[in-house]
């Protein structure tokens, strides 16, 4: 729980690399969120990876925020650094009309499937993935199933035709 | 399927009764299941093979993991719509005669998942003989399916099953599955009384916790 402090280090050398890197620090329950603006996520990674020591990416999803909410989509990056035992989470915020982010899986590979399922379940393109497609959901499926406006039932029962 | 069929054509009445009983004897003691175990319910699927209660006893000697070589397919948990037509495609690869049980609540009625992803009742892709509730089943509640099933087994007539010319024999002799109507004239006859009677509205009947009450 102490470990904001650390944390809060790191973020001042993002800040002190790049101040336009770092939008918003949110310090909420022991754990810090660093709001990152869009065309600065792949910069922030490599650097937080290479210079920091933030060797895993944890997990990758994405959220949304409601039809009525600008920018509708957030992407939330959870870090995980083994050399400092220490956790933290970039959010980047997508509006509808562009939602696209640049792939990060060129510097973990595991960012490869988490996007597409991030894909497939909101419709947030990855620009530069290597194999961008649907992952959860049956290929021929129409619309995006997590997002807020998509009803629980789908729209048709299953029919073999 | 072909010879003992074409046999009893040719034979009276009186005479394919007992051979019925003998055959369908044979048939209901060596029922070999497929496995499909999708989900939770194929943990007490593989419950109900260990020891403690041993299905092996009513003669579902071995699982076979070949579709080719088993009599019933026991779906046990919950089918998605990408696994539907992976489902189908295993039931056709199966040789008459088969059976399926339908294992569980997902395998029933899509059980707890009424959502977009998971299809609403197995009986929606492959004709079901025998239900079972539960969620999942205790094992002997399986048992009692398979000796439901054999029971339904013995009051089967080898002519239901015959060889026939492929429109007929998708439609359903054997009293309480459900016919394959997909290809036949049937079909046709339907999809026309459809598209006269259509509605155009979404299925969009809101769940239970999405329907906003005015307060």
């Amino acid at each position: 729980m102490a470990d904001t402090a650390a944390l809060h280090k790191f973020v001042e050398k993002l800040r002190a690399q790049n101040a336009a890197w770092v939008d918003d620090v949110i310090d909420a329950l022991g754990e810090v969120s660093v709001v990152v603006p869009r065309e600065a996520i792949v910069d922030v990674c490599r650097t937080l990876k290479e210079q920091h020591g933030f060797d895993m990416l944890a997990d990758l999803c994405g959220a949304d925020r409601g039809p009525e909410e600008d920018p509708r989509f957030v992407v939330n990056y959870h870090l995980f650094s083994t050399k400092h035992y220490n956790r933290l989470r970039l959010k980047v915020r997508v509006s509808e009309d562009d939602a696209k982010i640049h792939t990060v899986s060129q510097i973990w590979r595991t960012a490869d499937w988490h996007e597409r399922e991030t894909y497939d379940l909101f419709g947030v393109v990855f620009e530069d993935h290597p194999d961008l497609r649907r992952i959860l959901l049956p290929s021929d499926f129409d619309g995006h199933a997590l997002r807020k406006d998509y009803p629980l039932r789908g729209y048709e029962p299953y029919s073999m035709n | 399927m072909g010879l003992e069929n074409t046999l009893f054509e040719s034979l009276p009445e009186v005479l394919t009764v007992k051979l019925d009983a003998v055959v369908n004897w044979a048939r209901k003691s060596s029922l070999w299941p497929a496995t499909f175990g999708l989900a939770c319910c194929a943990i007490e699927m593989m419950n109900t093979v260990s020891s403690r209660n041993d299905l092996s006893r009513f003669g579902a000697e071995t699982f076979r993991a070949s579709p080719r070589q088993a009599d019933v397919m026991i779906v046990s948990g919950r089918v998605s719509r990408k696994m539907a037509p992976v489902l189908r495609r295993i039931y056709d690869q199966m040789p008459e005669p088969k059976w399926v049980i339908s294992m569980g609540a997902c395998a029933t009625s899509g059980g707890v998942f009424d959502n977009y992803a998971i299809v609403q009742g197995v009986d929606k892709i492959v004709p079901v003989d025998v239900y079972v509730p539960g969620c999942p089943p205790r094992p002997e509640m399986l048992v009692h399916a398979i000796t439901m099933l054999q029971d339904k087994i013995m009051k089967e007539s080898t002519r239901d099953r015959r060889d026939t010319f492929e429109p007929e024999s998708r439609v359903s002799i054997v009293p309480g599955t459900l016919p394959v109507t997909e290809g036949t004239a049937l079909e046709k006859e339907t999809e026309v009384e459809v598209a006269q009677n259509e509605v155009s509205r979404p299925y969009t009947v809101p769940a239970r916790h999405e329907r906003r009450r005015t307060s």
